[in-house]
């Protein structure tokens, strides 16, 4: 990730450069339910999905919560911690969606002689769909 | 039936969860997370992490798959509206941490479809001396069932 900007002086408001993830596929579903341990069909077998009224197998939301936690971890970059990451869920996300991860600078404050910076974060389909949105707070050392 | 506040503070049983570095590494590839402080000691060593950490949401998978919830819910009724990590300690490949799922709050909101509940489950992560690593929080609503 191109950074034009360093943690230190980042200001209220300011805009974060987003990341866009690739298409989810339905490997990664399969790749995150094992990892997760979560093997909810919904998010595996399409004809369980249809028999609820879906069109097809959901991503899991943990899953879009762990592109938001990469997208964290990027900005954080060797500087800061993070010491609280926390997302609601929106629109579901299927396989095929696209990802975009954002960030806009919600406020800046000291705690224990830590500057801290509190980050506003949203994970949104291409269609500007918003399918998670949340905040985290990065602690720099 | 609705839940009433006798279930805040129930706890699960404590179940022990070591961190292995091929499961951190198959959570990492899943999301697509090519962050260099869960593989590259080098960089880690020199991040205020000050070693390789895991990456952020993944004490969701630090579950055994066999601890029962501390109290009874019905899974057509539940719904994951919210999620949440708060960070003590870094998670590093090789802990052994001590996990207890807690009822920490439960509160109703008068929805468009009627009264709704609202569970916070707090999964607490301790290290082995006791300290607390971290705490994963899930926030639940609970529906009323459609009649």
């Amino acid at each position: 990730m191109i950074k034009d900007w360093v943690l230190e002086e980042l200001t209220v408001d300011q805009k974060l450069e987003p990341m866009v993830k690739p298409p989810i596929t339905k490997v990664q579903l399969a790749q995150y339910a094992g990892a997760s341990g979560d093997f909810n069909p919904l998010h595996l077998d399409d004809d369980f999905a249809k028999k609820i009224g879906m069109d097809g197998v959901i991503a899991h939301g943990m899953l879009v919560m762990g592109f938001l936690g990469e997208y964290v971890m990027k900005l954080a970059g060797q500087e800061a911690r993070v010491a609280n990451l926390k997302m609601r869920f929106g629109k579901m996300t299927v396989p095929g969606d696209e990802i975009r991860c954002s960030g806009v600078v919600e406020r800046t404050y000291e705690e224990d002689g830590k500057r801290c910076i509190a980050l506003e974060l949203t994970a949104e389909k291409v269609s500007g769909e918003v399918v998670g949105s949340g905040s985290a707070i990065l602690q720099l050392t | 039936m609705d839940l009433d506040q006798s279930v805040i503070g129930l706890t699960s049983n404590e179940y022990v969860f070591e961190v292995e570095r091929r499961h951190v590494g198959q959570f990492a590839a899943a999301i697509g997370d090519d962050h260099p402080l869960y593989t590259d000691e080098e960089y880690a060593n020199q991040s205020a992490y000050a070693g390789l950490i895991v990456p952020p949401t993944f004490p969701i998978a630090m579950n055994d798959g066999k601890t029962e919830m501390p109290l009874a819910l019905d899974q057509r009724r539940m719904l994951h509206g919210e999620q949440e990590f708060l960070y003590y300690k870094p998670i590093r490949i090789g802990d052994r941490l001590r996990c207890q799922i807690k009822v920490s709050d439960l509160y109703d909101k008068e929805g468009k479809s009627g009264k709704m509940q609202f569970l916070k489950l707090d999964t607490e992560m301790k290290d082995e001396t006791g300290e607390l690593v971290c705490i994963s929080r899930m926030n639940i609503v609970y529906r009323s069932l459609a009649n």
